[in-house]
């Protein structure tokens, strides 16, 4: 099943893409995870197998994780997701040129455009705590997503408790 | 007979100006005025309770038999005449025989109903009308209305049309029928801007799609390779204002139905969403997140710097202005759960209006002022209501897992909104009476939300 969505993803990115066949699909929502097409581009030269330094897979590899979830309308860094964040300013402190854009999601149980906002206010919490952990802002962009794109597919609380997340994407 | 030739022949006349400037959207032309005000025939909006009247509505007939663009005029009669029929009936107030369900009519008696043989079919309003292929390539669609227990004619209208636009004058027809026997304002020539939906719920392709306000007409507008929401019609119904996550930069964009172009309206660093025209077509409210803190602001609808209008911490959003300006509904959890709030349109006098537990969202003004629509949110229900601008009155139409974002007929007597399915997540459109009644889901080739009704056309 997971294997499916990933294939599913990555056409919905190509075609997603299709008026701009350069750009790379990895910016493209949702988030990481189940969600990240193994073709991300060329592999890097001559280091077939490696993972470069500074690298979106060198920091989906390092990190506890690139996604913090929220409580029910919640939109504040819970002690869980304080030591995820921890583990990615630390990464971000050591590749200070790499810049990261936060997608900031919510469940289904809001209305569209109240989402979108709950969204901002999710990919900011975390902005703000990275910034506090060392991160220079101007090295963060925000996007929400409001409940656009759901990582878990059901009508159920676990489902919900998923997609209440911020996804952390480096850029490069 | 002799006075019916008059009248058609002037209809012919008045037509040609019309058409000479060839404007898509070119008002059509309603001739001759409702008569015989007299009946006791009337449709009680309020009053669902299955006393449903009966109107009988014959294929119209032609009198030539002619090809047209649209098709052969005999055969656009009995269309016509199923048109009017399906909008009617659509009201949840009228009991309609269609023309599968009548006899014929012939020309000759479009005028001079058969009384007697309509009361012997328990029909108490008929619709008789006829089409005819004018010479300079436009169609004449004549639309009458009887009491048939009083024997009177009520209403009798031309419509002078483009083949193209041959659907419009059955819903002009069903308009003066539905306000001659209501007395409520038409609704039914109007269209419907919406999101088409389709593919898995994590990665659903939105397109922005247009139709007829029964479904006809049918066209997507934008192709679906970025994310697009929350389309509203503007007033003088030429132009879309929607949001797009376009190059991954959540904006909002104005459409030119005319040109198929797009332009940008409100970009900048941060997130601006839930755009909204206001009456006079010459502000667009929206809503801007700023680090996390969203707020309602307007900006010109030709573009330039916006003016903020709420200022709490809380995220507001969702502005929709009463029908004359002066005033704005929008919602805000500044007090801890989303509920709906008034201002003035400078933002001054900002106040709660909702206080019947659960949360509110989705606020907008009907178009006659009397009421405000909104998503209503407790105990694992979303659904559809109405309450007074003063927050009175409160009412709940729909009782569902997933109904959203009521948009108002023109007439401010229906709703459509969008119903989500609980699990798949897949919407649909939806339409609902202000009574709570007359519940109809809207075909659209795709799943589909977000809805917007547009005005009346002209």
């Amino acid at each position: 099943m997971a294997r499916t969505t990933v294939l599913l993803l990555a056409g919905a990115a190509m075609l997603a893409t299709a008026g701009c066949a350069k750009k790379r699909p990895e910016v493209l929502p949702p988030g990481p995870g189940q969600t990240q097409p193994q073709d991300t581009g060329p592999a890097p030269d001559n280091s077939y197998g490696q993972i470069r330094p500074g690298s979106p897979e060198d920091f989906r590899r390092s990190v506890t994780s690139d996604t913090i979830h929220f409580a029910l309308d919640q939109y504040d860094v819970d002690p869980e997701a304080r030591a995820i964040l921890d583990t990615q300013a630390q990464w971000l402190s050591k590749f200070p040129n790499v810049r990261i854009t936060i997608e900031g999601h919510c469940d289904e149980r809001g209305t569209r455009e109240y989402n979108l906002g709950l969204g901002d206010r999710r990919a900011n919490a975390a902005k703000n705590y990275l910034a506090a952990r060392g991160v220079s802002p101007t090295r963060i962009t925000t996007i929400s997503y409001g409940k656009e794109r759901p990582v878990a597919l059901g009508s159920d609380e676990a489902s919900w408790a998923q997609n209440r997340r911020a996804v952390t994407i480096v850029l490069n | 007979m002799k006075t019916f030739v008059a009248l058609t022949i002037a209809l012919a006349a008045a037509a040609v100006p019309a058409w000479a400037q060839d404007v898509p959207d070119a008002p059509l032309q309603p001739q001759a005025a409702q008569t015989g005000q007299q009946s006791g025939l009337h449709a009680d909006v309020t009053d669902t309770s299955g006393n449903d009247m009966v109107i009988a509505i014959p294929a119209m007939p032609t009198p030539e038999a002619a090809t047209t663009a649209a098709g052969a005029t005999d055969a656009l009669g009995r269309q016509i005449a199923d048109i009017v029929s399906a909008d009617l009936r659509n009201t949840g107030l009228f009991k309609t025989l269609a023309p599968g369900q009548t006899p014929g009519v012939a020309m000759s008696e479009v005028s001079v109903p058969n009384y007697v043989s309509w009361s012997g079919m328990n029909a108490q309003a008929l619709i008789q009308g006829y089409v005819r292929a004018n010479g300079n390539g436009t169609l004449t669609v004549g639309c009458y209305l009887y009491d048939v227990a009083l024997q009177s004619e009520l209403v009798r209208q031309g419509f002078v049309v483009t083949p193209a636009e041959w659907r419009r004058a059955a819903h002009k027809c069903a308009d003066v029928v539905y306000a001659r026997l209501t007395g409520e304002g038409p609704y039914f020539d109007s269209r419907v801007v919406y999101v088409a939906e389709t593919g898995p719920k994590n990665a659903r392709r939105k397109q922005l799609a247009i139709m007829d306000q029964d479904g006809a007409n049918h066209r997507f507008l934008t192709n679906g390779q970025s994310i697009v929401l929350t389309p509203r019609f503007a007033p003088n119904q030429q132009s879309i204002v929607y949001m797009s996550f376009q190059n991954e930069r959540p904006a909002i964009y104005v459409y030119d139905l005319g040109s198929g172009r797009q332009r940008l309206l409100v970009s900048n660093a941060s997130l601006n969403f839930a755009p909204r025209f206001s009456p006079d077509g010459r502000w667009v409210l929206f809503s801007m997140a700023v680090s996390g803190n969203t707020d309602v602001y307007r900006v010109s609808s030709a573009g330039g710097s916006p003016q903020r209008l709420t200022t709490s911490p809380g995220i507001d959003t969702g502005g929709s202005y009463s029908p004359d300006g002066s005033q704005i509904v929008f919602e805000s959890d500044r007090g801890g759960s989303q509920q709906i709030y008034v201002m003035s349109a400078d933002g001054s006098n900002q106040r709660r209006i909702s206080f019947g537990g659960g949360r509110y969202a989705t606020p907008v003004w009907s178009p006659r002022g009397d009421l405000i629509a909104f998503t209503k949110m407790g105990g694992g229900a979303f659904r559809i209501g109405v309450m007074s601008p003063s927050g009175g009155d409160e009412h709940l139409l729909t009782d569902s897992w997933g109904d959203e974002g009521p948009s108002w007929s023109p007439n401010g007597r229906v709703l459509l909104f969008f119903r989500s399915a609980q699990g798949s997540g897949r919407p649909d459109l939806w339409s609902i009476d202000l009574t709570g009644q007359a519940t109809r889901k809207i075909p659209t080739p795709l799943d589909g939300s977000d809805p917007s009704w547009g005005p009346l056309r002209p």
